[in-house]
């Protein structure tokens, strides 16, 4: 893919970035700050894709590495989301 | 394959986006977590797709590895540490882009520029993001940290660091990277050392983003979409929801950057007005709190710290249940250490978030309320941001809980918040100081309540 439509995709993904975020509720700042941190983790992808394409030794061990960093941040992320959502949820049942 | 490749990842996409988008309400919030869940493990799977056996072997022992640890430790973690736990996971995130884009030099990808790129953000989001860990954990004091040529220096590393990209883009070296590695961390360090505990909202979101931004570097190294979407989404998010708060304080980037409220004017001192203020026991308190129809709970970071958010829903229930008062929360977008910090602490105490209200969508009923409850809180409440133009917090936006015939003010001390501003409210004929540990003077309040 030629930089010019990776760069088209970066602006519109800005858009979209700008309209969802501004439609969070203030009440859920904070599920938003660890649901955004645990899908930052999406790096994985660069790691797992990155593994195609390691030379040597180091590059191989530094590869596993972030993907293990980064499958900690997931899981890690979302068990945490998972529990302070859960906290607003019980009060539906009111 | 290549086609179920791609398809794995349009949906992911989607899904990632959806479960952003579905945090607009408490209601949907819940499914929106499962299907960030769901995207993810799809694009790991698209990801994996392609690999060989040994590595396709060894990829997915790691990330199993990396599940239990990260899920262990955020079953374990109190609600209370939940910001440090942030800050933790996104110095993972930093750390990882810094791996990816070291091994892809190592590796003489050609992707010079976006490599540096990644590599710079994600160190930073790295090492700031342990600092902030560390100030929030208490490992380090959280008042402001300043030492001489601060600046000077901070900017030396910066230009350093620009320079060395622009050799680097034109002479790849992989020790030249390493060095710049290693200075982008030292600046990350320095970046988030300056700033205070009640700055640390606008820090964690900005280096929230930062993770976000880095994931874009590496996605344009590698090419891929997913990365470049999902980041910038992150990235933006990160960056608006730093300027929320710094709305909310009436602050700019620069002046949290360079730490602590620097137009603190010292001629406004009204403890030298010798004026004792109004003071009293949980007893009356309580006494007043029963002939009250409505009450507004403000709370603030020292709810937090005391962690006092149970004894409150106690207070709420008692006054609701027995008194049959109108109890209402009312939350600054800055109060906590974090954004939407106290929603998650009521959340915990189980208090129905349809009681939580955000600063403008009560801030006319304070004028209406027989009792405001501050606890915990300071700055977010002090009148002169309203009306005096020489202090440093003018033009904050803050809760008008002066309004309310009684305001109850639950502190250890007469101490100024944060920010260092004496509130004239303290002083105010319609003002009692309740002094003591947040949660002790409530629980006192409800047992005498429950009488």
């Amino acid at each position: 893919m030629d930089i010019w439509s990776l760069l088209t995709i970066l602006m519109l993904a800005c858009f979209v970035g700008y309209f969802i975020i501004w439609g969070v509720t203030p009440a859920l700042h904070s599920p938003l700050m660890s649901v955004s941190n645990a899908i930052s983790g999406i790096i994985i992808i660069g790691s797992l894709l990155s593994l195609e394409s390691c030379t040597t030794l180091g590059a191989y061990i530094l590869a596993y590495f972030s993907c293990f960093l980064a499958a900690v941040n997931i899981f890690g992320g979302f068990a945490i989301s998972q529990r302070m959502l859960e906290m607003f949820k019980s009060k539906e049942k009111k | 394959m290549l086609m179920l490749q791609h398809t794995c990842y349009l949906l992911a996409c989607l899904f990632l986006i959806l479960s952003i988008r579905s945090l607009s309400s408490p209601r949907t919030a819940i499914l929106g977590n499962r299907l960030g869940i769901l995207g993810i493990l799809i694009s790991i799977f698209a990801a994996m797709s392609s690999l060989g056996l040994t590595p396709l072997l060894l990829s997915f022992c790691t990330i199993l590895l990396g599940a239990i640890i990260g899920i262990y430790f955020a079953l374990k973690v109190k609600i209370t540490a939940l910001p440090q736990m942030i800050a933790v996971f996104n110095c993972l995130g930093g750390l990882a882009a810094v791996c990816i884009a070291l091994a892809a030099v190592l590796s003489s990808s050609p992707k010079l520029f976006d490599n540096t790129f990644g590599m710079i953000i994600g160190g930073i989001a790295f090492s700031g993001s342990i600092i902030a860990f560390a100030k929030l954990q208490g490992l380090m004091k959280g008042t402001p940290f300043h030492f001489r040529f601060q600046h000077f220096i901070n900017i030396a590393l910066l230009l350093m660091v620009v320079l060395m990209s622009i050799i680097f883009i034109f002479h790849p070296n992989f020790y030249l990277f390493f060095a710049m590695t290693f200075m982008v961390m030292v600046l990350g360090c320095l970046l988030v050392l300056p700033i205070g505990g009640a700055d640390m909202p606008v820090v964690i979101s900005l280096l929230n983003g930062y993770s976000g931004w880095a994931a874009v570097g590496i996605g344009m190294s590698l090419n891929s979409q997913i990365l470049i979407i999902i980041g910038t989404i992150i990235g933006s998010g990160g960056i608006i929801l730093a300027y929320i708060m710094l709305k909310a304080m009436n602050r700019s980037v620069i002046n949290i950057l360079t730490g602590g409220f620097s137009g603190n004017s010292g001629n406004q001192h009204l403890s030298s007005n010798a004026s004792i203020p109004n003071s009293a026991s949980p007893q009356d308190a309580a006494f007043i709190m029963e002939n009250a129809s409505k009450i507004i709970i403000v709370p603030g970071y020292g709810m937090a710290a005391a962690q006092a958010q149970h004894s409150l829903k106690n207070l709420a229930t008692v006054l609701h249940d027995k008194y049959h008062a109108d109890v209402k929360f009312a939350i600054h977008p800055v109060a906590g250490r974090m954004p939407g910090h106290m929603n998650v602490l009521l959340a915990e105490a189980n208090i129905d978030y349809k009681d939580v209200y955000e600063l403008s969508d009560i801030n006319q009923e304070f004028s209406s309320a027989d009792v405001a409850y501050v606890i915990g809180a300071n700055d977010i409440t002090n009148p002169s941001a309203k009306r005096d133009p020489s202090s440093p917090l003018f033009g904050m936006p803050v809760l008008d809980v002066e309004k309310a015939k009684t305001v109850f003010f639950v502190k250890r001390s007469l101490s100024s918040g944060y920010s260092g501003v004496d509130n004239p409210l303290f002083f105010a004929p319609n003002t009692i100081m309740l002094y003591g540990d947040a949660k002790a003077i409530t629980e006192q309040i409800v047992k005498y309540l429950e009488q």
